[in-house]
């Protein structure tokens, strides 16, 4: 279990990044943190000739508020969002998701936007984004474009990073004073990957609300229907639909795993209720 | 009184190095000029192999099956009826016969450039069927494993007879299926070896985690085909043993042979991923049982079928049988009863071969049994705890000579059920379970008893005909110049804390403090014999051994000192570390000095009175003694996601005399977090081909400290009459009781939506299936009945 032999670049910032990226092609992989990519190259499952360390670059570490958002950079690890080291557009819910995430090890050193990037199903924040309706912000040489949160995944580790390009930034709409989130994740273990999550963000002021699978085999899944009654009707009205809703989205899986996802949702629906 | 002697909380001698990290584990040696090797293991399951081709440039660095002249396979043969053997080649010859299966080994500078070499190695298979189930070995429909076999079965026998007036006479019969799920066994440290040619002493110098390095000095030289003498087994500090290293292992044969043939120093260190896969080597049993009962519970007979799924090969030197054969002897467990019949069937499979872990098949038919009595009592409307105490071998009947003649030398097995149940506060959980969780928990309590054959010897290895019968353990003690103590054993220090109790056990007889007495272990040159450490026997073993030789020098010292002290020997009390006479009193130190460096102030003699002494020790009963204990359990599932969590667990356990209080705990909480993790976690899956489908820790869950609940641990202290100082073994025990514990406590929790869970791990997915299946037969069910609506009714 070591890694095929490669050779290491850190980039002094995010243009520096795509400039190492385009000179090495398809050889090079950026990495982060390193809590995914490192035991994919133990395991020799990633082979790449040259790595670009994104994690001394330190326009990808700012963070820029702006009025309706903010723009978190991409190798902001998760224990600076569980501290409070970084400003919360979301009334606690990056804090909360951040702390419940695998074990503390791994908040030290993982990012978030290394997370994103990588696009494992089962992990935290790709699903809390697409709750959020987050936007991000991709560098190339090209220059920079967005993809919301909503599209960026496209498959299992599947995502719309183009060759080249790096994700640099998260943008995280603010919600506004009354707005209410609940967010309720199952694992086995107290510190393994989630085995189902249920996301719900409901911002009445700004006219927002959506209500998430996450932890699926595919991206993340947002309930339209259940989004609706609890905007319209109310977190029982919500509850009640769930398990009709969450039955039409996963028809294919088994009776077990549709109760469980049901379940998730209905409790983070739960806490959207205790918070009134 | 002796503060370090044994029944002191001695604080153990090994931790200071062990927790600052200073120790030295086999990834610690460094030797100049090693090499690392790693192996090109098998893709598939079953297959032929058609040819190797070896990268052009690296022949010398390549090693397949063809190029290990003189080596022989490994061949552990059993006398018990009907048992097949099977040869395994450490690389495999010819054909493959599990996935991991080492097919070449390369050689290189170092672990990444070795790993370099085998991506370049091309191997030509010939996929053959996988026989994965034991179902799969019984229908001997797919290919066989070894070819000259009839079938796919390594044992197949029955013991006991029918009880048809059992059948007719009882008034329950209880009918259930159970299965354990296929494990890992994960030692913290995985397995390891460095091995180098000393050209001065002309010898093979194997470094190996191991906890039998006498056991695998004898298995080397059998595989090399060299004489014992040539080869020198030393263990270095071993991170968990649990069974795991307790058989002689393909590598360990394959970096001996190198080192050997090419005078140089290799080394191989297993990586998690090789252990996760290749490991996957135990616990898979399959149980079919049918127990018949009086109306008040009261056992009349088992009648039962035992499967456990063996892998590949015979793992040397417990054998391909012994597990099943451990758990057909074992099943009637710590109760008395009459009839017993087994029908015990050990599978061929294409899977890693089956190695006995911590336990060794009694985790399995505990949770058999203890599911079963529980089964029992529900069937005749009472408390599991009151059938299940009624059944127990009561106190007044010991010793007790079983339905399968297992020998129990002493204790209160009822008494530790009570006291257990005490401690578990089981009438308050009973209260609370009237009432329902505000969060929509159940709540379940829970019980599992359990034997635990320890230090059992020469008659019951026998009776299973191993290649290698374990008889006398050997220890030597010695005075120091300095008068402090060395004492020298053959078992292997594996975490167990064994050099601090055997000091403890030097120190009761000799006076001398535990800070004065070394211990050295597990080397197959400076130290005496020994067969290792395993089935819970270190303590009884190696501590006969060295109480009998710290007995013989504390003769020795007598003799000498009372020619220092003027008086009789008999007359000279060894107390508070001197050497007290009638009329004076003589350090060590001062007796010592006498020996080595003043000889002139002892009289001559033909040095037969030196103060050096070795003891050979076995029990006057060598069948076992039988440790015991009961585990009790509150849990509460949480009906929606199926998910257990562990609220309160207490153990009432007797390991008859107890050496170190702080040890014993040790083994019992340590031992339960592993049952914890067969009960709850741990499964190695393998797909229809014999592919294992989790190997990383992030795919194969092992219980984490959040999972381990705090466990109490309460000691009963019944002396047995077979051994010195009427020690017990206690090794295993922890590791028994838990799945049928947790497992007996969910069933209590789910009794009233009517479902009972039957296998383990319980898996959060697994129970969730078990309770949505229940809830879709109840829905078919009530078209039909309107009494099961009723009941429905009532569950819901």
């Amino acid at each position: 279990m070591k890694p095929v032999r490669f050779d290491y670049v850190a980039a002094r910032d995010s243009a520096e990044a795509v400039q190492l990226l385009r000179q090495h092609g398809d050889e090079a992989k950026c990495i982060a943190g390193g809590q995914s990519l490192g035991p994919m190259l133990n395991l020799r499952l990633a082979r790449p000739s040259v790595l670009v360390d994104l994690h001394r670059a330190e326009d990808l570490r700012l963070t820029e508020q702006r009025s309706d958002s903010i723009v978190y950079g991409s190798t902001q690890r998760h224990a600076e969002f569980e501290d409070g080291l970084v400003p919360d557009a979301t009334n606690g819910l990056l804090r909360t998701v951040a702390s419940r995430l695998a074990y503390r090890a791994i908040r030290n050193r993982g990012t978030l936007g290394g997370s994103i990037a990588h696009a494992d199903p089962a992990a935290d924040w790709i699903g809390v984004m697409v709750g959020l309706d987050a936007t991000y912000r991709l560098l190339g040489a090209d220059g920079l474009r967005e993809v919301s949160s909503t599209e960026f995944m496209s498959a299992a580790f599947m995502t719309r990073l183009g060759a080249g390009e790096i994700l640099c930034g998260i943008s995280v709409p603010r919600l506004s004073k009354a707005a209410r989130w609940g967010y309720y994740r199952y694992s086995r273990k107290s510190s393994g990957f989630s085995e189902a999550t249920g996301i719900v963000v409901a911002d009445p002021e700004r006219g927002y609300c959506r209500v998430v699978l996450g932890a699926l085999d595919i991206p993340p899944v947002a309930l339209e229907q259940v989004a609706n009654a609890l905007a319209e009707k109310g977190v029982d009205e919500a509850i009640a639909c769930t398990g009709e809703a969450v039955n039409e989205m996963l028809a294919g899986y088994s009776d077990a795993k549709r109760q469980l996802f049901t379940v998730v949702v209905r409790r983070a629906l739960e806490q959207i209720g205790e918070k009134q | 009184m002796n503060k370090t002697g044994i029944g002191q909380r001695v604080r153990r001698l090994e931790d200071p190095r062990l927790v600052h990290g200073k120790s030295r584990y086999i990834g610690d040696i460094k030797v100049a000029g090693m090499r690392d090797v790693a192996f090109l293991r098998s893709p598939l399951a079953h297959a032929l192999i058609k040819g190797v081709k070896k990268p052009a440039g690296y022949e010398n660095q390549v090693i397949c099956a063809e190029d290990l002249n003189g080596v022989r396979p490994i061949r552990a043969e059993s006398t018990l009826p009907s048992f097949r053997n099977s040869e395994q080649w450490p690389l495999a010859k010819e054909k493959v016969r599990f996935a991991g299966e080492p097919i070449v080994m390369c050689i290189a500078r170092n672990r990444a450039e070795a790993e370099d070499l085998v991506e370049l190695v091309e191997v030509d298979l010939e996929a053959l069927s996988p026989v994965i189930t034991p179902d799969q070995a019984k229908d001997n429909k797919g290919d066989r494993l070894h070819e000259h076999w009839p079938d796919n079965m390594f044992l197949d026998f029955t013991i006991g007879k029918d009880m048809p007036d059992i059948r007719d006479r009882a008034d329950v019969v209880v009918k259930r299926e159970y299965d354990t799920g296929r494990q890992v066994m994960n030692p913290m440290e995985g397995k390891g070896v460095v091995a180098w040619w000393d050209s001065q002493a002309e010898q093979l110098i194997v470094n190996t985690s191991t906890q039998v390095p006498h056991l695998i000095r004898s298995g080397l030289a059998d595989c090399l085909g060299l004489s014992p003498d040539l080869v020198r087994v030393i263990t270095p500090e071993v991170g968990g043993g649990f069974g795991y290293k307790c058989v002689l292992q393909p590598e360990e044969i394959l970096v001996a042979w190198l080192a050997y043939e090419r005078r140089g120093a290799f080394r191989w260190l297993e990586d998690r991923r090789e252990h996760l896969t290749a490991g996957a080597n135990t616990r898979e049993h399959h149980y079919s049982v049918t127990a018949y009962a009086d109306k008040r519970g009261r056992l009349l007979g088992l009648d039962a079928e035992v499967t456990v799924n063996v892998g590949a090969y015979s793992v040397w030197p417990f054998t391909a049988g012994l597990e099943a054969a451990q758990a057909g002897g074992n099943l009637p467990g710590p109760y008395a009863f009459d009839h017993y019949r087994c029908h015990v069937m050990a599978t061929a499979s294409n899977k890693p071969p089956f190695t006995p872990y911590r336990g060794v098949a009694r985790p399995g038919v505990c949770f058999a049994m203890e599911l079963t009595i529980d089964a029992i009592a529900r069937a005749v409307g009472r408390e599991a705890w009151e059938v299940r105490a009624e059944n127990l071998v009561p106190a007044a009947s010991m010793p007790y000579q079983n339905v399968t003649n297992k020998q129990y030398d002493s204790g209160n097995y009822p008494e530790s059920l009570r006291l257990a149940k005490d401690a578990i506060r089981f009438d308050e959980v009973r209260q609370r379970q009237k009432t329902p969780e505000p969060d929509g928990r159940l709540i379940g309590v829970g019980f599992a008893t359990f034997t635990e054959q320890s230090a059992h010897g020469t008659q019951v290895f026998a009776q299973w005909g191993l290649p290698l019968v374990p008889g006398y353990d050997e220890a030597r003690i010695k005075l120091t110049p300095d008068g402090g103590v060395e004492v020298a054993a053959g078992i292997a220090n594996i975490g167990q804390g064994i050099q601090t109790t055997l000091a403890q056990i030097a120190s009761e007889i000799l006076s001398i403090p535990t800070d004065r007495i070394r211990v050295s272990l597990g080397d197959t040159t400076t130290t005496p014999f020994s067969t290792g450490a395993y089935a819970s026997r270190g303590i009884v073993m190696s501590g006969g051994a060295v109480s009998r030789a710290a007995e013989g020098l504390a003769e020795r010292i007598r003799t000498l000192a009372a020619h220092r002290l003027e008086c009789n020997a008999s007359e000279i009390r060894l107390e508070d570390g001197e050497i007290h006479g009638p009329n004076g009193t003589l350090g060590f130190n001062e007796l010592a000095i006498s020996w080595y460096r003043r000889p002139d102030q002892l009289p001559a003699g033909d040095g037969n009175t030196g103060l050096e002494y070795t003891a050979f020790y076995k029990p006057r009963v060598d069948t076992g003694v039988f440790s015991y204990a009961t585990h009790a359990v509150v849990v509460s599932v949480d009906p929606q996601t199926g998910k257990t969590e562990l609220l309160d667990y207490a153990i009432t356990e007797d390991c008859g005399r107890i050496v170190n209080p702080m040890i014993v705990d040790g083994q019992a909480i340590g031992g339960t977090a592993q049952g914890i993790g067969s009960a709850l976690y741990e499964e190695v899956i393998y797909d229809e081909r014999g592919q294992p489908l989790n190997s990383t820790l992030a795919d194969y869950h092992l219980p984490g400290a959040a999972e381990v609940p705090h466990i109490r641990v309460q000691h009963m202290e019944t002396l047995s009459p077979h051994t010195a100082h009427g020690i017990k073994g206690v090794g295993e025990g922890g590791a028994i009781a838990p799945g049928g514990a947790v497992i007996n406590a969910i069933n209590d929790a789910l009794s009233a939506m009517g479902v009972e869970i039957s296998r383990i791990p319980a898996t959060a997915d697994h129970v969730l299936q078990a309770i949505e299946r229940r809830k879709t037969q109840k829905t078919l069910t009530s078209q039909h009945s309107s009494e099961e609506q009723q009941n429905e009714a009532r569950a819901v």
